[in-house]
């Protein structure tokens, strides 16, 4: 039986026009423009750098397929057309260079690889072990010190798993234990052996803070917080360090006069923040904290990129609108905890409804291998209730919003020309229960193939003790 | 279980019917009286007074039967004082039935049936022996009015979670079960001598051994949660040596000795969206459902996250997707449910006599496009109104209507 849902996150000390597009020369992936500040840090070395490297691959044509392109568009009998790592054009009529191999899309859907922004995949691997539980360093209240890269581990069999629901690219958050629990791992999801492989070249980091009961749980009986206004206490003592370490590094870089200050580790990271260099990635359930922590990030001047889980985003879904906050939530996940008991089905759609930016996230290895199905039933609920959500916006739910809450948007999240080569085929229409990918293309490398055994890739910990694969993996 | 005092006559008219017990018939009437299925068919006649439900275009089927869960013994899963589904003192729990901790009040229960489950097993949870499960009916206002079934079987658990109970091996686990049952049957044969105090120490009390008598009768059957291939042989082992009718639950590897558990006529609970590979089942696998089915044995399907069991029929629409057919699926949360728990005679599909739980939805139900317009349970129709509908009608405009 599925272990509690809650289990990682609640027990967490253990968490238009179909007409062809011209094909043009893909401009090279810019990685975000604060790239530099966002690696270097108080400091100039390199740390922990990104060694992903794509996988050179010949072209692909995938042809007579419904193309579903998350920026407004459905083309039937439509093509893409992949190139070193790039889409190059997407239309009904595509020319393909001789080299390319094509796919026959009859019957079937094409879109962008899905975007997982609230993960714990790698950081709270299966087998589930104590050993293997690395997402909560559940040893003090803020630990902005610690990244969750520093916990994943590449060989987690629950990433192909991941890869088979035409999932590219993560976000590995820790967990939320802490009022401040870490750095998250933005991670294009391909097989390999370190993590700095996966890595995504120029990603910002996320910073994974966490509202309410979980918290004071965890240190209710350990020096605290006890309660809802030990954390916000927390939260604003821990920046308003950081508001003066961040002061004497910005001072001393001007002119570098005398020894630097110390470095802090912890407060490094909340510099970044502080600085806008990082994004603010902020579990959060109830409305009411949501909007203490608006009010918390205009008091330092920061943005909060997102409120994952937002169970309740829909009571105040005009105010989050206003914010340009995104909201990472589930199709239909509620009642696992107090502050999870008003979750309902449309809040995805209200939040659509009242112009904000909804996404649909997993935090589970279970529901990170269906989020297009999370995604339909999020739609259609809405629809039923009178909301009028477009495929197209669902489709945003899971690809290009989650893309923009990582910063990525410009990169990934679109068929578009000039994007990154990230793109699933579907059996069918990927919003019915009956549709797998059939195809994951990770930067234009074919990662998955549902019928092609030479291409459903298997961790480490499966040979010899997982039984051989059926179609399905 | 009260008779349900409805003199209420339902016409639902022009669907396409699905009975499970037999093919589907387009163009039916579903009639409804009293709370049983009066009469389906192509060609019923509606009496005057019934009330009709036009279901043209639409899918009635029998309502669903989640095969797990705690419906009714949970409120709020990290809230304990709302929760009843485990006996904390004690490793051998037989005597445990989890009917008196239901809760007839549960929000779950509005917001699970409006989609169209109407029937589920409450079942104990921890340890080796869990308990006794029952089986409710998603209406009523006492236990009373919600119970089906009590007991439907004994829960016991072979697997990891309770092994250290146990002394730590999943060898004493099974020991442990066979000094339980032995002392049960010398408890029966010597109730007498165990009231003078004539008998040495028995591994469990009286009342828990009492209990296991109509098991070990093969009265009531045993429901075996395990996972592992081994755990699984180890079930249908201490099953044989015992007569006991045994129920398989989880069964993640079961995929792996299909052709012994048919053999064995024994039927299994699946989750087919369980896939998360854990020292207790290696070989779990989306296509367990599928491949069950396919070698002969009998397939029910479980939604064990009781506050999502409405998405029992995602759960059978990934069945089919990988695998199972449509049909089997549908008869999956429906028939083969109701057969295994011993209700088939009243529950489970759309025939003359049967309790009448039915759901019309607006197409396939196992797809997400598909709605529910009408549930009735025991030939009652709900309201399509939970506390989560309230919730949306209070803040689906801006400010909020108070």
């Amino acid at each position: 039986m599925r272990p509690l849902v809650y289990l990682t996150l609640v027990l967490s000390t253990g968490c238009a026009s179909a007409g062809a597009r011209q094909p043009s020369t893909p401009a090279p992936v810019q990685a975000p423009a604060s790239q530099a500040a966002a690696e270097s840090m108080s400091v100039d070395r390199a740390q922990y750098p990104s060694t992903y490297r794509r996988h050179p691959n010949p072209p692909v044509l995938i042809r007579n397929a419904t193309i579903m392109t998350a920026t407004g568009q459905e083309i039937r009998n439509g093509s893409v057309l992949l190139k070193d790592g790039r889409i190059v054009a997407v239309g009904e009529k595509v020319d393909a260079p001789a080299d390319a191999g094509v796919v026959d899309g009859t019957g079937k859907y094409v879109t962008p690889g899905l975007i997982d922004d609230h993960s714990h995949l790698g950081v709270y691997a299966a087998p589930g072990t104590e050993a293997e539980s690395d997402g909560n360093e559940a040893t003090t209240p803020v630990t902005a010190e610690v990244w969750a890269e520093h916990s994943f581990w590449p060989q987690d069999p629950q990433i192909p798993l991941a890869i088979a629901g035409g999932i590219t690219t993560i976000q590995a958050l820790p967990g939320s234990a802490n009022l401040i629990g870490g750095r998250s791992a933005i991670l294009k999801l391909v097989p390999a052996r370190t993590v700095q492989e996966m890595k995504f070249p120029g990603a910002r980091y996320g910073l994974k803070m966490a509202c309410g009961e979980n918290p004071k749980r965890v240190y209710g009986r350990r020096g605290g917080p006890s309660t809802r206004m030990g954390n916000m206490a927390g939260y604003r003592s821990a920046f308003t360090q950081a508001e003066t370490y961040r002061r004497r590094w910005d001072i001393w870089r001007k002119d570098h006069k005398g020894d630097p200050p110390e470095r802090n580790l912890r407060l490094e990271t909340l510099a970044e923040v502080l600085r806008g260099n990082m994004y603010v990635q902020n579990h959060c359930y109830r409305a009411d904290e949501m909007a203490q922590m608006v009010d918390l990030a205009h008091e330092f001047g920061f943005k909060i990129r997102s409120f994952h889980h937002a169970v309740e985003s829909y009571k105040i879904a005009d105010l989050l609108a206003k914010e340009g906050t995104s909201v990472s939530v589930w199709a239909d996940w509620w009642g696992f905890k107090e502050e999870a008991m008003d979750g309902i089905q449309q809040n995805a759609a209200l939040n659509q409804q009242a112009g904000g930016r909804p996404l649909i996230h997993s935090d589970s290895p279970s529901g990170i291998q269906r989020l297009n199905q999370e995604a339909a039933k999020a739609m259609y609920a809405g629809l039923r209730a009178g909301i009028p959500i477009t495929r197209d916006q669902a489709l945003r739910w899971i690809t290009v919003n989650p893309a923009w809450t990582l910063g990525l948007d410009s990169i990934v999240g679109t068929l578009e020309p000039g994007k990154m080569a990230d793109v699933v085929v579907w059996s069918g229409d990927p919003f019915s229960v009956y549709s797998k990918a059939v195809q994951v293309y990770n930067d234009g490398w074919l990662v998955y193939d549902r019928n092609d055994a030479a291409h459903q890739p298997r961790s480490d910990f499966e040979l010899g003790q997982v039984p051989a694969p059926g179609s399905d993996r | 279980m009260i008779a349900v005092l409805l003199a209420q006559t339902i016409a639902i008219t022009g669907g396409t019917v699905y009975p499970v017990s037999g093919p589907k018939i387009a163009n039916a009437t579903v009639l409804i009286r009293d709370g049983t299925v009066a009469a389906v068919g192509t060609s019923v006649t509606v009496p005057a007074d019934a009330k009709r439900i036009d279901a043209a275009g639409k899918w009635v089927t029998p309502g669903l039967i989640d095969g797990g869960g705690q419906m009714g013994l949970v409120e709020i899963g990290a809230v304990r004082g709302t929760r009843e589904g485990a006996l904390a003192s004690d490793s051998v729990a037989a005597a445990f039935n989890v009917a008196e901790g239901l809760n007839p009040a549960s929000t779950l229960v509005p917001i699970t049936r409006i989609e169209g489950v109407t029937t589920a097993l409450a079942t104990p949870e921890e340890h080796l022996i869990s308990g006794q499960a029952v089986l409710i009916d998603l209406d009523g206002g006492t236990v009373e009015e919600m119970l089906v079934k009590s007991p439907v079987g004994v829960v016991a658990r072979l697997n990891e979670d309770v092994k250290e109970e146990v002394g730590g091996s999943r060898a004493g686990l099974a020991q442990r079960l066979r000094r339980v049952f032995n002392d049960a049957l010398e408890y029966g044969r010597r109730k007498t001598d165990y009231s003078h105090g004539q008998m040495q120490r028995l591994s469990a009390a009286a009342a828990d051994l009492d209990a296991l008598l109509p098991l070990l009768r093969g009265e009531v059957p045993l429901i075996a949660v395990a996972n592992r291939k081994s755990d699984i042989e180890t079930a249908l082992r201490i099953a044989r040596e015992y007569k006991v009718k045994l129920i398989l639950a989880g069964a993640a590897e079961g995929w792996q000795m299909a052709g012994k558990i048919t053999a064995a006529g024994i039927p299994v609970l699946v989750e087919p969206l369980d896939n998360i590979p854990t020292y207790d089942a290696l070989g779990i696998r989306y296509e367990n459902a599928a491949l069950l089915a396919r070698a002969g044995v009998k397939v029910a399907l479980m939604e064990t996250d009781t506050h999502n069991a409405r998405n029992l029929r995602q759960q059978a629409g990934n069945a089919v997707s990988y695998g199972m057919s449509w049909d089997q699926a549908l008869r999956a949360v429906t028939l083969s449910p109701a057969e295994m728990f011993g209700v088939a005679d009243r529950y489970g599909s759309l025939e003359p006599g049967k309790i009448a739980n039915v759901v019309v939805w607006s197409g396939d139900p196992f797809e997400f496009t598909t709605g529910v317009e009408h549930v009735f349970i025991r030939g009652k129709e709900m309201p399509l109104t939970s506390r989560q509908t309230e919730l949306f009608e209070r803040y689906k405009t801006l400010p909020p209507k108070y």
